[in-house]
């Protein structure tokens, strides 16, 4: 019986030393690809911005090479906005984050610390070197006659947008179709959401806009999961007759997927989204590479980075930029998170938090 | 010849009594047009819109979408990360199945059990737990962090989360096909004077041998196409963490339906895999056995 | 060396292989699931009931398990066919379709859910003529249960293949010299050897399909209360950054999930040992 046991122990082990050398091969050719003499940053973005970067990354590589002579190159993750937050906060060592909105970024400082409390105004214009703002995409033709928000609600009409819950873009879409509402309860004044005087006013005005979400939320059929699922749904599937999108998503469905079938429709009010971006302290201070981090953020705000964001359908912040592309950005009356939801955690806990106004507006009980 | 019938059985079957008469061919074509319709509605429709998608502008821009290095750079990792895996769950399942189908302890539904849980932990959860375990605020991610491995968001988390995806597959298989075909040949082999692991791989072996490789089969097929487990712990890095099924995913988010399913349409050829390495099963039985 | 733990067996490698497995499942199950009770159970009691007993949480688990439930009894049915067919019948392209029989494994599950969705939406190939009798399938909850019934699939198959070709045909066609019918015959001899392996088709093809995500969340239209899986909640919940209520309704699945198949198998072993009892 022994010498039973033993034999098989042998070729145990030996068949786990034979995994052991595959393994270790396996990891050698793995890791030598990112063996290389250049500096590497690693940015971590959302979805959208893939295009964007690609085409920065080359621009800023070949601007760092000539000012400095050394070689940068930059690696790119993508995916949702929320759960690249998460990965950072759980470790990916992201030495730039470029994220959707400045809740996730917020999420990263408050629970992991890897950033000062302040980052937000680290960089000009609240740290968001390139905006956007959220517009229509309907069927070629317009045939059911969407021109502004209130026609969203008109009968017969059924939209589709991500669900806020899963999506950061589509909290975006969300708060735009809210601010409108609001807005236009208060006759275009959004300043009184801070007198107290009209107090009353206010609380009408947002028991108002709450019935306009809850109606326009009646009429989707699909809620995805994320941005670029509802487009395609609206696209592809030609699920509904209008889908409200990002202005720069909207640009590049119209250009990639069927041209000549959809077309935007640009609202009278929208939000001005502020996709920001930050430098990883933490990060960026073990790894050496806060020089070329900042230098590769400030980058988005030179005149070549903002022609790159025009030219990937983001507004540019610098104002003669987007002239030269006001074609492709007609002019929008724009209200910010600030003006009408204070900030992005006040925003959160009240609308997406459990329990609230997207629960109530499901039907789902507050606890 | 668990495969499938055997030219022998084939004709056994049909020479039977009975076997020619109108009722059972109705039956035969029955079956066979049940099982065709139930396919085509569920499987082979959506593999058709995977290819015709890929082949949508040419077999030109087909192939051009595999000279990407990025997209190379996934099919490497996940060839690597099936490399890994596949044999270690493959030698673990073989030991579970021995221990659980040839003898008998207390415990044993409970330990079955266990091995099954992974099935049902919802991919989610799957990469969750490694983040929870191997993330800076898990248990082990101070540590990890001051001796500078990094496990999640790199090969070593990916091969972990498969590997606890693909878990029950090959003992899943073999143990109720060992338990089925019982001890008694094996303990003739002992009682012979045949060591274990003679026994096994002389005796066991061969009769399980369907079993085994439908295990392995099945274990490399969900090791290339896990996507919930392993987007949760990949940290999505183009061209380094980027698995085959979250390339797929990234390029279909480009709106690059071609080569999104280019690439989906290289895990569907594990197909033509599996047909060789079962008629290579086949043909070599069917050598030994003569 | 066991005592009562086991009966006795002239089989070596007992001790080395559930040694080798126990620590095997300990290191890659266990410790990592392990991870998440704990996660689960630091939150306290009374927010880990509210999260678990929360009105979208209860109707997500009626969906999950419910759909679940109904594509592992429609592969049941549909992959016992499917597998009878395979392994009795010779027709063109058999060896093609045995072989891909394993590709809803390999497809990602987000591609299934992507071309099931074009497949079965209003203007896809089968959706038409579905709409047309008045059915829809994407955005439904039909179309959870497609997507489900597409992932488990291979285990039935592949479970219930091995074992029809362990039927012994010599009874089969003793019966029928003796006069049986074709359904007593199946109810008799081929029901009794294939059921557990069916049964451990349907095991795996429900808990499968009970934490399945990737596939669904493109056919199932997502709406709260309607069509949202628990899955989507664990990953809603992960979103707001609320770890601890994503462990707890993680947890409450793996519970679920580990009674039914704790009890399939003590069936199992139970049906096993009245089987050897009698004398086989």
């Amino acid at each position: 019986m022994n010498g039973t046991h033993m034999n098989v122990w042998q070729s145990v082990l030996r068949a786990l030393r034979g995994l052991g050398v595959l393994a270790a091969a396996a990891l050698l050719t793995a890791c030598g690809d990112g063996q290389s003499s250049s500096i590497t940053l690693l940015n971590v973005s959302y979805d959208p911005t893939r295009e964007f970067y690609r085409d920065v990354n080359a621009a800023f590589a070949r601007e760092w090479l000539e000012q400095t002579g050394e070689r940068v190159s930059i690696r790119q993750s993508h995916a949702g906005s929320g759960s690249q937050a998460r990965a950072v906060i759980d470790g990916l060592d992201a030495d730039v984050v470029t994220l959707a909105l400045a809740y996730d970024i917020d999420s990263i400082q408050r629970n992991g610390k890897r950033l000062a409390a302040n980052w937000q105004t680290r960089f000009p214009d609240n740290s968001s070197p390139y905006t956007s703002t959220i517009v229509f995409l309907v069927r070629a033709g317009n045939p059911k006659q969407i021109r502004d928000w209130p026609d969203l609600i008109k009968p017969g009409v059924s939209v589709v947008t991500p669900n806020p819950k899963t999506s950061g873009g589509a909290r975006w879409n969300y708060l735009a179709a809210w601010g409108y509402a609001l807005h236009k309860e208060l006759g275009g004044d959004l300043s009184r959401l801070d007198d107290p005087a009209a107090a009353e006013q206010v609380r009408a005005a947002e028991a108002a806009a709450e019935a306009f979400v809850k109606e326009l939320f009646s009429r989707v059929p699909v809620l995805d999961a994320g941005a670029r699922g509802a487009t395609n749904t609206f696209v592809q599937r030609q699920i509904g007759d209008v889908l409200i999108a990002w202005e720069n998503e909207a640009l590049l469905a119209l250009r990639e997927l069927k041209p000549g079938t959809v077309e935007i429709v640009v609202p009278s009010t929208s939000i001005l989204a502020e996709p920001p971006v930050a430098v990883v302290d933490t990060v960026v201070d073990r790894r050496g590479t806060r020089q070329v981090a900042e230098a590769y953020l400030k980058f988005l705000y030179s005149t070549e980075g903002q022609e790159l964001a025009a030219k990937h359908y983001f507004r540019p912040r610098n104002q003669e930029v987007l002239e030269k592309y006001r074609e492709q950005f007609p002019p929008i009356e724009l209200f910010t998170i600030a003006e009408v939801f204070q900030d992005w955690n006040t925003a959160h806990a009240k609308h997406f938090a459990d329990g609230g106004v997207f629960d109530r507006i499901y039907g789902v009980k507050a606890q | 010849m668990a495969g499938g019938p055997n030219k022998a059985l084939l004709a056994e079957i049909a020479s039977r009594p009975g076997r020619d008469t109108i009722a059972s061919n109705l039956i035969k074509w029955g079956f066979i047009a049940v099982s065709l319709a139930f396919l085509a509605a569920l499987l082979f429709a959506p593999l058709i819109t995977v290819f015709a998608t890929a082949l949508s502008k040419g077999w030109q821009m087909y192939i051009a979408s595999f000279e990407d290095s990025d997209t190379l750079a996934a099919i490497r990792l996940t060839l690597t990360t099936a490399a890994i895996v596949v044999p270690l769950n493959t030698v673990f399942g073989i030991c579970a199945a021995w221990a659980i189908a040839k003898f008998e302890f207390k415990g044993k539904s409970v330990l079955l059990t266990l091995i099954d849980l992974p099935i049902a932990v919802s991919p989610v959860i799957s990469g969750l737990v490694y983040v929870l375990l191997f993330g800076v605020h898990g248990w082990f991610g101070l540590w990890l962090q001051e001796h500078d491995i990094s496990i999640i968001y790199a090969l070593p988390g990916i091969v972990l989360a498969t590997m606890f995806v693909t878990f029950p597959y090959v003992a899943r298989e073999l143990i109720p096909l060992m338990q089925q075909l019982g001890n008694d040949e094996e303990e003739a082999a002992i009682t012979l004077g045949a060591g274990g692991l003679m026994t096994f791989f002389r005796v066991t072996l061969p009769k399980v041998r369907w079993g085994l490789v439908y295990g392995v089969i099945l274990c490399n097929a969900r090791a290339m196409g896990e996507f919930g487990a392993v987007s949760v712990i990949s940290g999505h890095i183009r061209g380094q963490t980027t698995t085959m099924p979250l390339h797929v995913e990234m390029l279909y988010n480009e709106y690059n339906f071609v080569g999104a399913f280019a690439v989906a349409s290289l895990l569907t050829m594990l197909a033509v895999v599996t047909l060789v390495i079962k008629t290579l099963v086949e043909w070599r039985t069917g050598i030994r056995k003569h | 060396m066991n005592g009562g733990f086991r009966q006795p067996s002239i089989l070596p490698g007992f001790g080395l292989t559930l040694g080798f497995t126990t620590f095997f499942l300990s290191a890659i199950v266990l410790l990592p699931l392990a991870a998440l009770v704990v996660k689960a159970t630091s939150m306290g009691w009374r927010d880990f009931i509210e999260v678990l007993t929360d009105p979208r949480a209860v109707a997500s688990y009626r969906l999950s398990f419910g759909a679940a439930l109904l594509a592992a009894l429609i592969n049941s049915v549909f992959g016992f066919v499917i597998a009878w067919t395979l392994v009795r019948y010779d027709f063109p392209g058999r060896k093609l379709i045995d072989a891909l029989i394993d590709m809803p494994f390999a497809l990602p599950t987000a591609v299934s859910g992507i071309a099931l969705t074009a497949v079965f939406a209003e203007n896809g190939w089968i959706g038409q003529y579905l709409a047309q009798l008045g059915i829809q399938v994407a955005y439904t909850w039909i179309g959870v249960v497609v997507a489900l019934t597409l992932i488990g699939l291979p285990f039935v198959v592949r479970s219930v293949q091995p074992a029809l070709l362990e039927v012994q045909h010599d009874l089969e066609d003793a019966a029928e010299t003796l006069g049986a019918g074709r359904f007593y015959i199946f109810r008799r001899i081929i029901l009794p050897t294939i059921l557990p392996a069916l049964l451990t088709g349907f095991t795996l093809a429900f808990a499968r399909a009970v934490g399945e995500y990737g596939s669904v969340i493109f056919i199932a239209g997502n709406l709260p209360l309607k069509t949202e899986i628990t899955p989507l909640l664990i990953v809603i919940k992960l979103e707001q950054f609320e770890y601890a209520a994503a462990a707890a309704l993680g947890f409450i699945m793996l519970i679920m999930s580990f009674a039914m198949l704790l009890s399939i198998n003590l069936l199992q072993a139970w049906g096993r040992r009245r089987l050897t009892a009698s004398g086989r």
